[in-house]
């Protein structure tokens, strides 16, 4: 019997530290090769870490949420032969076992994932710390005092949840039980009732990306937001049409590919708008390519995944690729691929638009364009009040790098192509 | 005839009556403790403490005969004689000053002793002589009996326990019947003062209420102090002629063992006779009165607790007992439910378990890991001349939760402390791991238990 050290891999992008996301087997569990062990995720992808051998788990190396070192060990499992560990081999005995990420290609984004300044490596445990569910019939884990406080209050330990080690229950989760007052396991609670509960849900995972994200982008870059409200009854009309004519056989269009169009159309005037802004190395790329993000709402989280090369394609492919995209994100099944690489940011809550929002710039990106949602509205055109669908494009940009002119232009331009849908598609 | 009233009627004085009326004077119960013999039970006048006190006897004793031989400490004396009877004076001042305590404590909170033996009426009344008690709470607490054997009444060379705490003289062979803690404890105390001792015990092993393990360093003390064992041995009957003890043997055939006194140490029953128990016609578990988990029996407002309500028959059960049914009596919410209660046997070396041993653990289906510590290890243990014995912990494997405590080894009494505190605190390995214990102690072998479980002890 010997010993096989799984150590956290690296995934190839230069990166020091992996957050450990779940844990697929416990220590004892048996595993076969290729069962996925773990979850780790690196910028906004998880990968799957695979057991390259037969065994039984020994020890686990961290708990979810931990952000561990490149190289730190994650597992160990013991197998039959000699494994690849020992006690008092050199570090450099120890065999690295490289997961196999989603795709081999390094993504083409530049160092855009900023690595989470997180705790120092995990160091190996020998056993889980996570505390266990009890059974039924299984005596509360509590302390005497917690014990005689719990029947002083009248209180059945059994239904207090424990947070302490191996679920003991701490005065801590009594005072908490306590607190929620004996109406809070019934329905028909007193709705002015004062509340004093908290709960904590601790900052992991793809929150934890998020909020770094987010961080990252109001402190680095110097948000100009802007606002103007475009016409859509034209590009709505020729929409429904579209609809009414291909949409039995090519699908529906929302009104995200004509946007998609536009700015491919609008960039094509503003190069400096679809670039990407490397505020270390002081150098700003343009793109020719159009590769469009679109935020996207999953289970999880926020989610850009990202509409490759949207100028070659046509409204349909772009339709296709938006839907099948957006699918992808909310099932998680998104490669790494798929949500890195953007050069400019569509961002739309749909129904929920809003009048005007506020949008967070997607870094290394100089733009990012907010979509409000339509609705009718009275307008005074050739001194006649119309009824007109009108929509509000919000939009920030990083004021470091583009100007206030700049800008309002190029929503202008928006702006005139989705107010004069033919133009969209005039060369 | 007198008729008195009260809230709280306690019968019997032991560890638990006496904590009870205690507790209960301390809530403002009125209350009024009946006891026929002396305060402190069991116990204090025939039990825990006098046997205590002769088994230090015994081993200051032993010790100064084995330095008057050949002492690797360079300590010479002159060949020691005892005067036994100065021995049981001196242990009887012990017993009078606790006896004489427990009255202090139980009229300072106010309690009312009444000395007579009780007569049950019916759940609500009892008699003491020609006084008629009426209470609201009636709490039995009349301990427990040496069990004894028909074949071996209780008389001449024939002893129990009681008599064996208070000897007139010493014998010159002591044969003990019954290999339990009770046997073995008085057995090596009355080696140690010079008796030679035999233990004639039916069962296969000596302590049989303990895995082979930990009972295996008392074992080889006993060889060491000379006591021979009988082990699958059991008692014919006694000439009283000859002097000798008919035993039969494994195969069949039987043995004969001059002596010329006998201590039949077999076990202890509940005290459930002579005091008209049979009126409330109470619900019973075996021999004992069944209790709930408050110590309530089948009658309501009448409360069993200690020795009458069964096993672990121990002391400091009872008090606990006593405490919780004053409390409950006084209108708090109590139920009586340990993490675990300590057994602790006075044998050479001294043996305690804590909790569950690996066998109950097993059988309760639990994975769990358990590792030892050997005194052989421990510094402390050295300075002691002990080397024998272990520390042992018995914990979950998922989470390391700690389930059980087990030592034996000199002086490893005091650590049930420490194991009863760890247990009912909830505490895992790594708690006791990361717990600086004070070198050097024997208290080291705990932590390092815990550690070698870890997988990582440190001194061995």
């Amino acid at each position: 019997m010997g010993t096989h050290v799984i150590k956290m891999p690296d995934i190839g992008e230069g990166i020091a530290e992996v957050e450990l996301s779940a844990w697929h087997v416990k220590v004892g569990d048996l595993v076969v090769e290729d069962q996925v062990l773990a979850d780790v995720m690196t910028d906004k992808a998880m990968v799957d870490i695979p057991s390259p051998v037969h065994g039984k788990v020994i020890s686990l190396g961290g708990v979810p949420g931990e952000v561990m070192a490149v190289g730190s060990i994650l597992i160990s499992i013991e197998v039959e032969g000699a494994g690849n560990y020992k006690e008092s081999a050199q570090p450099a005995a120890v065999a690295e076992v490289k997961a196999e990420p989603a795709k081999a290609a390094p993504a083409p984004a530049p160092k855009v994932e900023a690595v989470a300044p997180g705790k120092p490596a995990a160091a190996c445990r020998p056993a889980p710390v996570a505390p266990v569910a009890r059974t039924a019939d299984e005596r509360p884990l509590a302390s005497p005092a917690v014990r005689k406080h719990a029947l002083d209050a009248g209180i059945q330990l059994r239904l207090v949840q424990g947070t302490g080690p191996a679920g003991r229950i701490l005065h801590e989760d009594l005072d908490a039980y306590l607190a929620q007052g004996p109406g809070a396991s019934s329905a028909a609670g007193n709705a002015y009732r004062e509340r004093h509960d908290e709960e904590q849900i601790p900052v992991i995972g793809m929150r934890r990306k998020i909020a770094q994200r987010m961080q990252d982008a109001t402190q680095r870059a110097a948000h100009f937001s802007y606002v103007e409200e475009i016409d859509v009854t034209a590009v709505e009309e020729l929409r429904a049409h579209l609809n009414e004519k291909h949409g039995a056989s090519r699908g529906k269009l929302t009104l995200l590919p004509f946007l998609v169009r536009a700015l491919v159309v609008a960039l094509r005037d503003f190069p400096q708008i679809n670039a990407r802004y490397d505020d270390e190395a002081q150098v700003i790329t343009r793109l020719g390519a159009v590769h469009v993000g679109i935020a996207t709402q999953a289970d999880i989280g926020l989610m850009v995944p990202v509409v490759r090369h949207a100028e070659a394609r046509s409204l349909w492919d772009s339709a296709g690729e938006i839907a099948r995209l957006a699918t992808a994100a909310r099932n998680g099944k998104a490669s790494r691929d798929e949500l890195s690489g953007s050069s400019i940011t569509l961002t739309s809550l749909g129904a929920l638009g809003g009048i005007v929002s506020t949008p967070v710039l997607n870094l290394p990106e100089v733009a990012i364009i907010g979509v409000n949602k339509i609705v009718e509205r009275p307008m005074v055109i050739k001194g006649q009040i119309v009824i007109r669908k009108m929509m509000n494009l919000s939009s920030s940009f990083d004021h470091r790098v583009v100007d206030g002119m700049d800008a309002a232009q190029f929503i202008q331009a928006l702006r005139g192509l989705l107010e004069q849908p033919a133009t969209l598609f005039v060369e | 005839m007198q008729t008195l009233n009260t809230t709280l009627l306690i019968i019997g004085g032991g560890p638990g009556g006496y904590v009870a009326a205690i507790r209960a004077g301390q809530l403002g119960i009125n209350t009024i403790l009946v006891e026929g013999q002396a305060l402190g039970g069991t116990c204090l006048n025939i039990g825990c403490i006098p046997s205590k006190a002769l088994i230090h006897v015994a081993e200051q004793f032993h010790q100064t005969r084995q330095h008057s031989q050949h002492s690797a400490l360079g300590i010479s004396v002159a060949a020691p004689s005892l005067d036994i009877g100065k021995s049981v004076e001196w242990k009887d001042g012990i017993v009078d000053r606790l006896t004489t305590g427990v009255a202090a404590l139980l009229k300072k909170h106010k309690v009312q002793v009444i000395h007579g033996w009780a007569k049950v009426v019916d759940g609500k009344t009892v008699d003491v002589g020609d006084t008629r008690i009426q209470c609201e709470h009636l709490l039995l607490a009349t301990g427990s009996n040496s069990v004894n054997l028909p074949m071996l009444p209780i008389g001449g060379p024939i002893i129990s326990s009681t008599e064996a705490l208070a000897p007139k003289s010493l014998p010159k062979h002591l044969v003990v019947v019954g290999g339990g803690y009770i046997g073995l404890e008085l057995g090596i105390a009355y080696r140690k003062l010079g008796a030679d001792v035999s233990v004639v015990e039916a069962q296969e092993r000596i302590l049989p209420a303990y895995d082979a393990e930990l009972t295996q360093p008392v074992h080889e003390e006993l060889k060491k102090l000379g006591i021979k064992l009988y082990l699958k041995h059991s008692v014919q009957g006694f000439d009283s002629e000859a002097n000798t003890l008919q035993v039969s043997e494994p195969d069949g055939g039987t043995l004969r063992l001059a002596t010329d006194r006998v201590l039949v140490a077999v076990g202890r029953k509940p005290n459930t006779q002579g005091w008209n128990l049979e009126a409330l016609n109470l619900q019973m578990n075996g021999a004992a009165i069944k209790i709930d988990n408050r110590c309530a029996t089948s009658m309501r407002n009448v409360w069993a607790i200690g020795d009458l309500s069964g096993e672990p028959m121990l002391a400091h059960r009872a008090m606990a007992q006593g405490e919780m049914v004053a409390e409950l009596i006084s209108g708090k919410n109590r139920e009586f439910n340990p993490t675990a209660i300590a057994a602790v046997c006075f044998t050479d070396p001294e043996l305690v378990v804590v909790g569950k041993t690996p066998d109950e653990a097993k059988a309760a289906g639990v994975d769990c890991i358990v590792a030892s510590f050997p005194f052989a290890a421990n510094g402390r243990a050295m300075t002691l001349e002990s080397k024998s014995g272990f520390v042992r912990v018995v914990a979950r494997r998922d989470n390391h939760l700690i389930l059980g405590w087990q030592a034996v080894g000199v002086g490893v009494s005091e650590l049930s402390a420490a194991f009863g505190q760890s247990l009912e605190m909830g505490a895992r390995l790594e708690d006791i791991a990361g717990t600086i214990h004070a070198h050097p102690t024997l208290g080291e072998a705990v932590q390092e238990a815990a550690l070698r479980a870890l997988g990582h002890a440190l001194h061995l």
